[in-house]
């Protein structure tokens, strides 16, 4: 089974949940006046929940055939491409939202450009640092100073 | 209409203004030029500043000259590397980089900045005329025909988005507009659909969607498969037009600006289709041999996409002024963005805020010419900027999509919303989903409940479809527009493979 008809399994699965909350447990904290309203919370997510299951059926039933697309990327040979790269770029990402609120927006965001270029095989180490410090602080900058936006800029125990 | 010019140019040319769209088309080229990064990813980069300067119409304005700077600057890209960063441009590319490999590209980049110039004015002046014409027509709209026209334009984004997969981009629609569902509803503020975690109760940021789905993708995409990039170091030479090739493509320029402009106003349309449909539309009616010039190097090829692209830009911003409706997922984009602006577009917005319709307007003229002015002389250094080395290119990526969700929510767990997000979109996109589609049905899922919900009130049921004849007629239309292009194609199929049609 091809990748398309798989999301479109797991789409089903999403979908049929949402289904059954709308139209069978949704309704069972409604107050009664507002019980008398032609239009509830749950009937435009009932109307969704048939229109979605319905055209994840028809993409898993394969009625409607597409002509085979020369993609950009061939999932299928995924391996072949720097599939290590992206994962360890999505790792830093979550890194850096977990890091950015404890260890300060200064720290957090020249350590992501750092490793980022890092992680993309770059080794000349002077020019990376400067390279993040000078963004950094230039970001920080205009976020901080230019649009007044706050972010603490420096660990707590440093007084950030 | 000349009081509403004045009142536009009076905002417009204000210095504060006028540096707005100076500083938006600059970052637009620049950023636009960046294989990857298009305009929807650019706007959605640029929203937190722009929401954040207050002014509607300075913030409108630097969007706006975001937008035309990112199509232009997607074609340069596409003509000098072959590389389109931008969708709309793509079709720039087929005759643009033949141009630029015969020793061209200094005239190829001329041609597409004039083409550029010229169906850009001219849609902002078919605007002009046209906005008003509209508007007062939707003056008569009610929530019910509302509710009907929005289902017309999601169905309509969901023929054109998906070529022969119109399941898909269906799919994609309504699981936008079940995200939108999310949080608190539109009937007596009830949580819905949160799962009991506090962070949903405002329901998904638009602004990490947005990111999530465009621009967290590509970059992605980027990092996968590095291009060859930096390797064409385009000679620029041979910069002007002669006036025989001057005389050839002014026909074109004016058929693909009205052509361009009026796919741009349809809902769901845009820059990109424009754009293809005015090469293919200039190719047909081209004598025999221009014809086989058609793609090695044609100027007419390259004059017909980058005139159409440019003016369905500017003919999409009539839906979004006079309707409130997007017609491109940029538009979306936009909207999403006056929304947060507490500005409401809409037929109203003419007659509360006539200083912020007239001065987008007014604008484009001014983009238009600041583009022409700035890339003239800059086209031998823009591409520069081309062959920034990727290692640096993409972190920086990155880090400006999580500051764009950080900013817009100041809460970190919209970026693990965003990294996770942003994962299943690009195993979407492996698997050639659509991704415009769900952000446009997002945006549009509040407001088409809305309207549903107020129509419903006030007929105490669905009575309004059959009772509104204009509802009904909308409805029949989005049925039509949904059915009609599988059932073209699977005919298509049949005939190809022998079967008779049944007579």
């Amino acid at each position: 089974m091809a990748l398309d008809r798989w999301i479109a399994l797991i789409l089903l699965g999403i979908c049929l949940v949402y289904g059954y909350t709308a139209w069978f447990t949704m309704d069972a904290g409604l107050a009664p006046f507002m019980k008398r309203n032609p239009i509830w919370p749950s009937t435009f997510p009932k109307v969704l929940s048939i229109l979605a299951i319905t055209a994840c059926l028809v993409i898993l039933s394969g009625i409607e055939k597409s002509e085979p697309k020369e993609a950009e990327i061939d999932y299928r040979r995924l391996h072949e491409y720097k599939l290590g790269q992206a994962i360890m770029l999505l790792g830093l990402m979550v890194a850096y939202a977990l890091c950015l609120r404890p260890v300060g927006f200064i720290f957090s965001t020249t350590a992501f450009l750092f490793f980022g270029a890092f992680i993309l095989g770059e080794r000349k180490w002077v020019l990376m640092t400067v390279v993040a410090v000078i963004a950094t602080m230039i970001v920080w900058y205009l976020v901080q100073e230019v649009l007044g936006i706050y972010m603490r800029p420096l660990p707590g125990f440093l007084g950030g | 209409m000349l009081e509403g010019i004045l009142i536009g140019l009076q905002t417009a040319m204000s210095l504060q203004n006028l540096l707005m769209v100076i500083a938006g088309c600059l970052i637009g080229t620049f950023i636009g030029m960046l294989p990857g990064l298009g305009p929807m990813s650019i706007i959605a980069i640029m929203i937190p500043i722009a929401i954040s300067m207050g002014d509607a119409s300075a913030a409108l304005i630097l969007l706006a000259g975001v937008y035309y700077g990112a199509i232009f600057g997607g074609s340069t890209s596409s003509i000098l590397l072959n590389a389109p960063g931008v969708a709309g441009t793509v079709a720039s590319s087929f005759d643009g980089y033949p141009m630029a490999k015969q020793g061209k590209a200094g005239k190829a980049l001329t041609i597409a900045a004039v083409c550029s110039f010229a169906g850009g004015t001219i849609g902002a002046l078919l605007l002009m005329v046209f906005a008003p014409m509209l508007s007062s027509v939707a003056l008569l709209f009610h929530s019910a025909e509302y509710f009907a026209l929005m289902v017309v334009g999601l169905s309509a984004i969901a023929a054109f988005a998906g070529t022969g997969q119109v399941a898909k981009a269906m799919i994609m629609t309504v699981l936008g507009l079940i995200m939108a569902t999310v949080g608190e509803g539109a009937l007596f503020n009830l949580p819905r659909f949160t799962g009991g975690i506090m962070d949903l109760q405002s329901g998904i940021g638009f602004i990490t969607l947005a990111m999530a789905m465009f621009a967290l993708p590509e970059a992605l995409f980027l990092v996968l498969k590095p291009k060859a990039a930096g390797s064409a170091e385009g000679e620029i030479k041979d910069l002007r037009i002669t006036r025989a090739e001057a005389r050839a493509i002014a026909p074109v320029v004016a058929r693909q600006s009205v052509q361009g402009f009026f796919i741009g106003v349809l809902p769901g349309a845009g820059a990109t289709i424009a754009s293809f449909l005015g090469y293919a539309v200039e190719r047909n009616l081209a004598t025999k041999e221009e014809q086989a010039e058609f793609g090695k190097g044609s100027i007419k090829g390259l004059a017909a996409p980058e005139t159409a692209n440019n003016a369905a830009c500017t003919g999409s911003f009539v839906p979004l002024l006079t309707l409130g409706i997007p017609g491109s997922g940029t538009t979306a984009i936009l909207l999403g963005a006056l929304i947060a602006l507490n500005v409401s577009p809409g037929p109203r917005l003419m007659i509360d805020e006539p200083q912020i319709f007239w001065a987008v307007i007014m604008s484009m003229f001014i983009g238009n010419l600041v583009l022409l002015v700035l890339n003239l002389p800059l086209i031998p250094y823009i591409a520069k900027v081309l062959s920034i080395p990727r290692n640096y290119l993409i972190p920086f990526i990155l880090f400006f999509t999580l500051m764009g969700a950080y900013i817009g929510q100041n809460n970190a767990t919209e970026l693990l919303i965003l990294v996770g997000f942003g994962v299943c979109a690009t195993a979407l996109k492996f698997a050639d989903y659509p991704l415009a589609p769900l952000l446009i049905g997002f945006i549009l899922g509040g407001m088409l409940e809305n309207n549903f919900a107020r129509s419903m009130q006030l007929y105490d049921g669905i009575s309004f479809i059959w009772e509104r004849p204009m509802t009904l007629g909308l409805l029949i239309i989005a049925a039509l527009l949904i059915v009609l292009p599988s059932f073209r194609a699977r005919r298509a199929r049949l005939r190809a493979a022998g079967v008779a049609d049944g007579d």
